[in-house]
């Protein structure tokens, strides 16, 4: 039963995969952009491989971003809709951590499918394979972080006119640090140092989203709703 | 008091005094933004009471 | 305590109103007193000739969008916390101030740099981050400027407000990082002109003219805040006897 704090977070994070699945253009639109900015890259600076490979971090990083952005407006758009979301901040659970969920749902229909096509992007860039891990690893920190300060932003800008574009300017600066440290970690790899430091930092941004991103984004939804 | 130097400050006459005049544009443009928020809110709260008087008559 | 009844907006408008003229004398004295030091007295640079006058504007701009932020969260977050519509009107004010300041900073900067490094723009750290908060101002205009209820857009923008504040250090911190490691020699020096000690003679006029602009912003804050009140309570008694002809 989904009265437990637990059973309730998962109950949301279940329907939320759930209601993905059965509109898998949601899932592969974001994914399919992801690729195209990709692609825009070696047609507007040449396909010279040299260039592209020091160009390869910076670039699969911001196309990543990008994508993240244009799939956060659906995170919490349908649910406020159609009432599901008043519901969920009545709940006697946390909004919080319902927020938690839905933005577990987010990153296991967002990020990790980022994370997956990757590599395959990566290639195209000439990314050096030693560098392939670090990138997986970077963007496995990195993308539920996009997730977690992307919410904040969806829940400010919920309901409001305007196509998301709000939202982007509100979120990307807040992106720049993740942007930095991802890439940067991804270029250590490439060039041969060690990004583990990188990581580090990566993993200190992840723990601390994760203790106030889904928080804040509570309190904004509250804001955007009363 | 030398103004021809003064005026060319060392070569450097576009920088400093683009500086300066980027300065005194944004303090100028302060004061009027600000004089010109005021005077619309005035001229929201006439149009306001010109209707309160309207609907009462 | 005698100073909760200045929480209320139609108190607090009659307070501006005689805080006004006075802050604007002072401010008026001060920027001349600063004008003259940094033009006349100041010495030229031995490094950098006469573009070190450039300082006196660049380095107050650059003070002055940062403490406009800490202003305007600070209010934000008063309001937010205390349900205290002044202070909610006050963020909504300290921002397009602190905007144009930031804006101020970010191009002086670039014709600062233009005599020492030779290029209009370069990405480093300060710059990079002086920008970073022009968007975050930005975004918090555009985000309040979205929101029809006022309420709402006050509250927003005071959550919006105190998450960037909380990633200001944050952003400075990864921007100086990414910007050491990617800096070619020749700017290397660069970072570190603002950090020797500086000599009285360009301290003295700097500090006076970083007063001069945060008075400045006072008493346009004061103005704009009074502009605020009008509007958002428009509907009162006290506000249409106000504006009785």
């Amino acid at each position: 039963m989904a009265t437990t704090l637990v059973g309730t977070v998962w109950c949301v994070f279940r329907r939320d995969l759930l209601i993905a699945a059965r509109k898998p253009a949601d899932v592969a639109t974001p994914l399919v952009f992801f690729a195209i900015v990709v692609s825009l890259f070696p047609l507007g600076v040449g396909p010279e491989p040299a260039v592209l490979r020091t160009l390869a971090p910076g670039v699969l990083w911001v196309a990543a971003l990008l994508a993240t952005l244009l799939s956060l407006s659906r995170l919490f758009a349908a649910d406020y809709a159609d009432g599901t979301l008043e519901q969920l901040a009545l709940s006697p659970q946390p909004l919080s951590a319902l927020v938690l969920a839905k933005v577990a749902a987010h990153w296991v229909t967002t990020g990790l499918p980022l994370l997956l096509l990757s590599p395959l992007l990566a290639i195209q860039l000439y990314l050096p394979s030693e560098a392939l891990g670090t990138l997986l690893l970077a963007l496995a920190l990195g993308t539920p972080v996009l997730s977690l300060i992307g919410s904040v932003g969806a829940g400010l800008t919920l309901g409001l006119r305007g196509d998301g574009v709000l939202l982007s300017l509100l979120v990307l600066p807040l992106y720049t640090p993740i942007l930095i440290f991802g890439a940067g970690a991804v270029t250590a790899s490439a060039t041969g140092l060690d990004p583990e430091a990188y990581f580090s930092l990566l993993g200190a941004f992840l723990l601390v989203a994760l203790g106030f991103a889904p928080w804040a984004a509570a309190a904004a939804l509250r804001i955007s709703m009363d | 008091m030398n103004w021809s130097e003064f005026f060319a400050m060392g070569n450097y006459a576009l920088y400093v005094w683009g500086s300066y005049g980027a300065a005194a544009l944004v303090l100028i443009f302060n004061m009027l933004a600000a004089c010109r928020r005021m005077r619309s809110v005035r001229r929201e709260l006439q149009s306001l009471t010109r209707l309160n008087r309207a609907e009462s008559e | 305590m005698f100073f909760h009844k200045y929480a209320s907006p139609k108190i607090f408008y009659g307070f501006a109103g005689k805080l006004i003229p006075w802050f604007a004398g002072v401010t008026s004295i001060l920027l001349a007193i600063g004008l003259y030091q940094g033009l006349f007295v100041a010495p030229p640079d031995y490094q950098q000739g006469e573009s070190v006058r450039i300082m006196f504007i660049h380095v107050p701009a650059a003070w002055l969008s940062m403490f406009a932020y800490m202003v305007l969260a600070s209010a934000g977050a008063i309001g937010l916390i205390w349900n205290m519509r002044l202070a909610e009107m006050a963020a909504t004010a300290a921002a397009p101030i602190g905007a144009s300041f930031t804006l101020l900073a970010l191009v002086t900067g670039s014709l600062w740099g233009k005599p020492m490094w030779g290029t209009w723009w370069a990405w480093d750290a300060r710059l990079t981050s002086e920008l970073l908060l022009f968007f975050l101002y930005i975004g918090f205009m555009a985000l309040q400027a979205a929101i029809d209820d006022p309420k709402r857009a006050a509250r927003a923008g005071a959550l919006l407000a105190l998450v960037g504040v909380v990633n200001i250090p944050v952003i400075h911190f990864s921007v100086q990082w990414w910007n050491t490691l990617h800096q070619p020699a020749s700017l290397s020096t660069i970072n570190k002109i603002g950090a020797p000690a500086i000599h009285p003679s360009l301290l003295i006029p700097l500090l006076i003219m970083a007063l001069a602009f945060t008075l400045f912003f006072v008493t346009l804050l004061l103005v704009r805040l009074r502009a605020e009140i009008l509007h958002r309570e428009r509907y009162t008694g006290w506000v249409t006897e106000l504006v009785k002809p």
